[in-house]
């Protein structure tokens, strides 16, 4: 790790200050209903302190930490995804006048400047996942763009994995890619015992910077967080490493797929807490009077029924069919969309699955048929 | 040109659902500009036999004359609409059907052959040819307004069959289940309400009846490993929706397997 600066974690408040003066909607991770959530914070105290989580396969609970730390926790059920691509939002409104003749207009996209603060190295992969999808494509997407240009990221990176984490085994953590403009975050943090370390990654960050008291890390602080890098890469579930993509695409009629179906609730769970999923619906609601209409997007799901329904067929009407959907697309066919695999190791589809299936589990056993 | 008719009939139920359109408010008001209510008994219209473009009906089938009744209203409407639990799956009073339900009047009234009671509550579907259902215990303003709406329109209303569990995420409301352990009903539970009792912090108990491809056998395993005995399972199925085909087989298979 490159030398960076330090500052104090009584100064934490201070950045806060400074964000809101800049006007910034602050949004940070707090305790509410038994999980971390992200949601609009003004002061420190609001943050986590001292409050880790422990997660597994359909479990999530909050404990007292052993430390004092902020972030001493992996993730909660989202981070960035939400502010982004919106749980369900009005696209536009048609309204008919007297004389019969319709006409659209287009909801205006919402530009308030939002820094989320918290956010760590999964999402931040994901976030660029999204960033492809929503923005590099042929058809730029207006909401999410307002929404991205708007959103600064101060990211903190990972000390201390939940069970369910695998992000070192895909690459995209426990830490920040620290390639510096990598249009990722703007700041990274990392929390030592007493303090922060604070990198700026972008023109953005730098400015940030520059309002609070740093001092130059010292090599202890470096070697500190090395150590809690290498600790926090320690994790207890993995991606198999055989070639996921031709494995899935070669075993389509594989029992695999119908034995965890008996168990799979086709809830649709997993896809709506996964930051790279963009599947929605469109739908519209219509005035009592008839008179205008509003025409809204919303998260929706490759588990839904209505995803694969096409002019009176549903196409994968089975479970089965719904859950190889998820696989073959996040694990495999994302590769030719995207470059890259779909999964960034934030565990969130195995913590938050009702039932508990573990995706790690359900693609070993694709290897484990390969060595029969 | 004339507006269309609107029927409201009611059968054996608890009027709740009739209050989602009487509690609608100024789209009361619009929906009075839009149809006329020929027949609404709990408003005020009074006119059982009108012919009518939409019959809209609230509760189940429960009593001998109910079948007649019920016959007339189908021969005298186009559409024929139920709303909420009772008329759309039989109800809470459907419980009864697993019951000795001569045996039950006996031991509660004094003089039992007053009583005018089938042995089963049933569906009005069970009876009559159904063109839409508003499933819900009760039903919502939103439910009944899309779905009169979408008439008016002359299209059918989109069918919301989806999991609880799409609306609880698209809300943020973090699920009850994986970090309180709450039997919630929710990912076998179709959607419609809002997700309410999730995002007050309770479980789900599947009043809105079964979602379209529901793994009713994977949410008995799962509730039973959150500790629940067999019987309190079945229970979370044979409650509001008992009837309903895909809650009443789970309740009955795991009722069987005891």
């Amino acid at each position: 790790m490159k030398p960076g600066y330090y500052f104090q974690s009584d100064l934490l408040q201070l950045l806060l200050d400074n964000l809101l003066r800049d006007g910034y909607t602050c949004i940070g991770p707090q305790v509410r209903d038994g999980a971390i959530i992200f949601d609009r914070i003004t002061s420190v105290a609001q943050l986590p302190h001292g409050v880790s989580d422990e997660q597994a396969p359909g479990s999530y609970s909050l404990n007292h930490s052993t430390t004092s730390k902020y972030f001493d926790w992996a993730n909660g059920p989202q981070a960035i995804k939400p502010l982004l691509f919106a749980p369900r939002e009005k696209l536009w409104q048609s309204a008919q006048s007297v004389d019969g003749q319709i006409s659209f207009k287009t909801s205006e996209p919402d530009l308030k400047p939002m820094a989320v603060i918290g956010a760590r190295a999964c999402d931040i992969a994901a976030m660029k996942i999204q960033d492809q999808h929503f923005l590099q494509q042929q058809f730029v997407d207006p909401y999410y763009r307002a929404r991205r240009e708007n959103l600064l990221i101060i990211a903190v990176n990972c000390a201390r994995p939940a069970d369910t984490c695998f992000c070192h085994s895909t690459g995209d953590g426990p830490f920040v890619d620290d390639s510096v403009d990598s249009n990722g975050a703007d700041i990274v943090l990392t929390e030592l015992q007493d303090g922060f370390l604070i990198e700026a990654h972008s023109n953005q960050g730098k400015k940030i910077l520059k309002g609070l008291p740093l001092h130059d890390s010292t090599k202890q602080h470096l070697e500190e967080s090395e150590s809690i890098k290498s600790g926090a890469s320690k994790q207890n579930r993995q991606l198999p490493k055989f070639d996921i993509k031709s494995r899935l695409f070669n075993e389509l009629n594989d029992e695999a797929w119908h034995a965890i179906a008996t168990k799979c609730l086709s809830c649709g769970n997993c896809t709506s807490v996964c930051p790279t999923c963009f599947c929605h619906s469109e739908n519209d609601v219509p005035e009592l009077d008839g008179k205008t209409s509003s025409h809204y997007r919303e998260w929706d799901s490759c588990f839904s029924q209505g995803h694969s329904y096409i002019h009176g067929i549903t196409i994968r009407s089975e479970t089965s069919q719904r859950y190889r959907q998820w696989l073959t697309h996040k694990f495999a066919s994302w590769f030719d969309q995207y470059g890259r695999s779909g999964c960034v190791g934030c565990g969130r589809c195995i913590t938050w699955c009702p039932v508990g299936i573990d995706v790690t589990e359900s693609l070993a056993h694709f290897e484990e048929r390969r060595r029969d | 040109m004339n507006k269309p008719t609107v029927a409201v009939h009611k059968f054996s139920s608890c009027d709740g659902c009739q209050l989602a359109l009487l509690n609608l408010g100024e789209p009361l008001l619009v929906l009075t500009d839009l149809v006329d209510i020929l027949h609404f008994a709990e408003a005020g219209p009074l006119d059982e036999n009108a012919k009518v473009d939409i019959a809209i009906i609230e509760g189940s089938v429960s009593t001998s004359h109910d079948i007649d009744r019920l016959t007339k209203i189908r021969d005298n409407s186009t559409y024929l609409m139920t709303i909420g639990a009772c008329a759309t799956s039989g109800g809470l009073q459907a419980l009864r059907n697993m019951a000795d339900t001569q045996q039950w009047i006996a031991d509660i009234y004094a003089n039992p052959a007053v009583i005018d009671s089938l042995d089963n509550s049933t569906a009005i579907k069970d009876h009559v040819k159904v063109d839409l259902e508003l499933w819900g215990c009760p039903i919502n303003g939103r439910q009944i307004v899309m779905a009169i709406r979408a008439l008016l329109f002359g299209v059918l209303p989109v069918e919301e069959h989806d999991k609880v569990c799409m609306e609880c995420k698209r809300q943020q409301t973090v699920c009850v289940m994986v970090t309180k352990n709450e039997p919630c009903m929710g990912p076998v539970t179709r959607t419609g309400c809002g997700a309410l009792c999730p995002s007050v912090g309770r479980d789900c108990y599947g009043c809105y009846g079964p979602a379209e491809n529901p793994n009713t056998q994977a949410m008995a395993n799962r509730l039973q490993g959150l500790g629940l005995i067999k019987d309190e399972v079945a229970r979370r199925f044979l409650f509001i929706n008992s009837a309903a085909d895909a809650f009443h087989q789970q309740g009955l298979r795991i009722k069987e397997a005891e």
